[in-house]
């Protein structure tokens, strides 16, 4: 696993408070970041919430409504989850986990062996499901793809826009967040499979409304019902996301990689808990960097061969796929070689 | 006003006015001071916190929570002033309103969204350069270079007509001045600022703009329902108020520090690849962005001080830049040194999203003008022009050597 450590938190200014001489040569921590469970709350049937925070405290990386992120676990194996707490709170990441019935391992690791005060190894965030200005928004979830639509609802009530939300599961003992969806009165529609059926798409959408955007995550059946209800609408309308949780899982390497710098002909090998960065600086070629989250872009490299571990928060799915680029204060690499164009 | 929070501590409390013609012609001594005086400083003349140390100004950049932008993020306090214009929807707004114009602006500014224009961008330096080196080796390097050549390629990659891009200079002054008290220099733009403000809205329409371009592409953002198209113009607006004149003090900065520092050009013309880590070791040294505002949301404690729900905190990113506490040798323009982590751009959820395009204009010019010219010296007296938020200059006479 990572095993990395940023005790002071992302965010928090680096390599200060030492005066003089030595401030250029403080190492500065790669931010991988590794945080700590600081809560495992059970909030319905089969449905738990993780608190993450760092270790030492300190800010974590500013998140937007359906973000998630990417949660290396002790065993190795790596999950995406949803944001779902508050994001004006920067010390607590909250993620919501389904235990997965066909699920290959992850979710149930979490449930049954994952405790309060474990180290997990946490990627992103990163923002493929961002909420876009509407004057109305249409939720749809499906069980646990409630998950990313929580911030995104209180988001529309910051702004005033009118919204509903259309909640639906295989029965209500296993439909998370209840209790707090039941103070938004009949703007939300609960509706378990077991006391009212299928969810009716068409009659919550109702016409296409040109003012209106629809936001949907939850299990492929539903997604694929909502695009047989919403052929009418305008394009760009309806956004979606399939619901990750039981994902192929990025390989992050727990051992060594090597990184070659074309331009410059040195080939430097990356630990585990050293970033790319660090790695490249060390070895004489300085490439220069800001924000060390992922987050500004400053250390943007070319990638000329290799397969990249994007562990960044600009990048699309598209890009992603790409591997033409990299980001190199928080990216690492999933093959053996990369081959940077430094 | 100035209450304490543990006995015994009281807040350090200055007059001085950073906006004063003296403190702009020559910011550092005051800097010095307020770095010096401790974590916080009570300017008592404008009744404003300042944060002059990097740990201090870097905590506060990136607490969007705790300093807010939206109530304005120069001296005048949106929640009982009217600004001059429409607020900006990038850096005088908070999230949520902040999150879709940031992400489409980041996006359309990303650095592999501007690899499509580095090539031209390179040729234009060049011609720029030997222009300018054809006609003599003496020039001002101000109206010659640095801000000839922002406003010969960012116009062009914005997608701006040819006419009135004389405007956009004056704009952007006006604009950053702003920030600050209503003093002189405000009063001094106020005449034109009508014409200006409506040049430059008319510019941010569509069909003013050209089909291909960073403002095209903000437009074509809104047809994918990623901003509305009321917000469309006003993230247009942010490119030409935000992206001219910063560039022009950044660049002259950095032509700036050569002329004065000959071993750190030849350093340059050795290894050509650090034109950017020069922009940014620039950008670090002068700060051409030297201060901004937030606004406590709520009583936001700083060490052993609070600062009051409401008040502004004037954040010194220029003293930051050049805080021993976090830099070596911070006064020292040296190449060898990684910039990495100033606060020039910024940090935190609004740090400059025109970045990358300010490095690929500045690398663009650096790398032409090391090709061509082995030395560069100051020809006589430089001349600050002073602006109430920016570090900026007048005039750069230089005189170089054909290389």
């Amino acid at each position: 696993m990572l095993d990395t450590r940023t005790d002071d938190g992302p965010g928090t200014p680096r390599a200060g408070g030492t005066a003089g001489a030595a401030a250029q040569a403080t190492p500065v921590p790669p931010d991988v970041a590794t945080l700590r469970v600081t809560a495992k709350t059970l909030l319905a049937e089969g449905v738990l919430a993780l608190d993450l925070a760092a270790p030492g405290g300190g800010r974590l990386r500013d998140w937007t409504p359906g973000s998630h992120i990417d949660l290396t676990l002790p065993n190795g194996m790596t999950r995406q989850y949803s944001l779902c707490g508050d994001r004006w709170d920067p010390s607590t990441y909250r993620v919501g986990v389904l235990r997965e019935q066909v699920g290959r391992g992850g979710s149930a690791y979490v449930h049954d062996e994952l405790a309060v005060g474990d180290l997990v190894g946490v990627g992103g965030p990163r923002n493929n499901f961002p909420l876009v200005p509407a004057e109305r928004y249409l939720f749809v979830a499906g069980g646990i793809g409630i998950t990313p639509l929580l911030p995104m609802i209180g988001q529309a009530e910051l702004l005033g826009a009118d919204w509903r939300l259309l909640y639906g599961g295989r029965q209500r003992a296993s439909m998370a967040f209840l209790d707090d969806l039941a103070a938004y009165g009949d703007r939300v529609e609960v509706r378990p499979q077991e006391e009212f059926g299928l969810l009716d798409l068409a009659g919550f959408l109702g016409e296409p409304d040109p003012d209106a955007r629809v936001y949907c995550c939850g299990p492929a059946p539903l997604l694929a019902a909502l695009e047989a209800a919403t052929s009418g609408w305008p394009p760009h309308a309806v956004r979606t996301e399939r619901f990750v949780a039981a994902g192929t899982g990025a390989p992050v390497r727990t051992t060594p990689f090597e990184v070659e710098l074309a331009r410059t002909g040195l080939t430097v090998t990356v630990e585990p808990g050293v970033s790319v960065l660090d790695a490249v600086a060390t070895a004489g070629v300085e490439v220069l960097s800001s924000c060390r989250q992922g987050i500004c872009g400053t250390c943007e490299c070319g990638v000329l061969a290799g397969e990249p571990d994007h562990r960044d928060s600009l990048l699309d799915d598209a890009e992603r796929a790409a591997g033409d680029t990299m980001y190199i204060c928080v990216s690492r690499s999933c093959s053996d070689r990369l081959v940077l164009d430094l | 006003m100035t209450a304490t929070l543990d006995p015994g501590s009281t807040l350090p409390t200055d007059d001085v006015d950073p906006f004063a013609h003296e403190v702009l012609e020559d910011p550092l001594p005051m800097q010095a001071a307020l770095r010096e005086a401790g974590p916080m400083v009570y300017l008592s003349r404008y009744e404003v916190y300042a944060f002059a140390r990097y740990e201090q100004v870097h905590a506060a950049l990136v607490d969007w929570q705790g300093f807010q932008s939206a109530a304005g993020v120069g001296l005048s306090n949106f929640r009982h002033e009217k600004p001059w214009r429409p607020p900006s929807l990038l850096l005088e707004a908070d999230p949520p309103r902040h999150d879709a114009p940031r992400r489409v602006l980041t996006k359309v500014l990303s650095p592999r969204a501007l690899r499509r224009l580095r090539d031209g961008w390179a040729a234009d330096a060049e011609a720029l350069v030997d222009e300018v080196l054809s006609s003599g080796t003496e020039f001002d390097a101000v109206p010659d270079l640095t801000s000839a050549f922002p406003l010969r390629v960012f116009p062009d990659a914005v997608g701006l007509p040819p006419q009135g891009r004389e405007n956009l200079l004056p704009y952007g002054d006006h604009a950053f001045n702003a920030f600050g008290p209503a003093n002189d220099l405000v009063a001094k733009g106020a005449p034109r600022v009508a014409e200006l403000s409506g040049w430059v809205a008319e510019q941010c329409r569509r069909e003013s703009l050209a089909t291909e371009g960073f403002g095209a592409d903000i437009w074509a953002a809104s047809d994918r329902g990623d901003i509305t198209p009321e917000m469309a113009p006003l993230v247009v607006r942010s490119l030409l108020t935000a992206g001219v004149d910063t560039t022009v003090h950044g660049l002259s900065a950095v032509l700036y520090a050569f002329a004065t520092h000959p071993e750190q050009w030849q350093r340059l013309r050795e290894q050509p690849s650090l034109a950017r880590m020069a922009f940014d070791e620039a950008v670090r040294w002068e700060s051409p962005v030297q201060t901004f505002f937030r606004t406590a949301t709520t009583d936001v404690r700083v060490g052993e001080h609070v600062v009051p729900d409401g008040s502004k905190i004037l954040m010194f990113l220029g003293a930051a830049n050049r805080d021993p506490r976090r830099w070596a040798d911070p006064d020292a323009f040296d190449l060898s040194r990684d910039p990495s982590g100033h606060v020039g751009f910024g940090m935190g959820i609004h740090q400059c999203a025109g970045q990358h395009v300010a490095r690929l204009e500045v690398e663009a010019i650096l790398t032409a003008l090391a090709r061509r010219v082995r030395s560069i010296e100051l020809a006589g007296p430089t001349v600050r022009h002073h602006n109430n938020t920016l570090r900026a200059w007048k005039s750069i006479p230089v005189r170089v050597q054909l290389a």
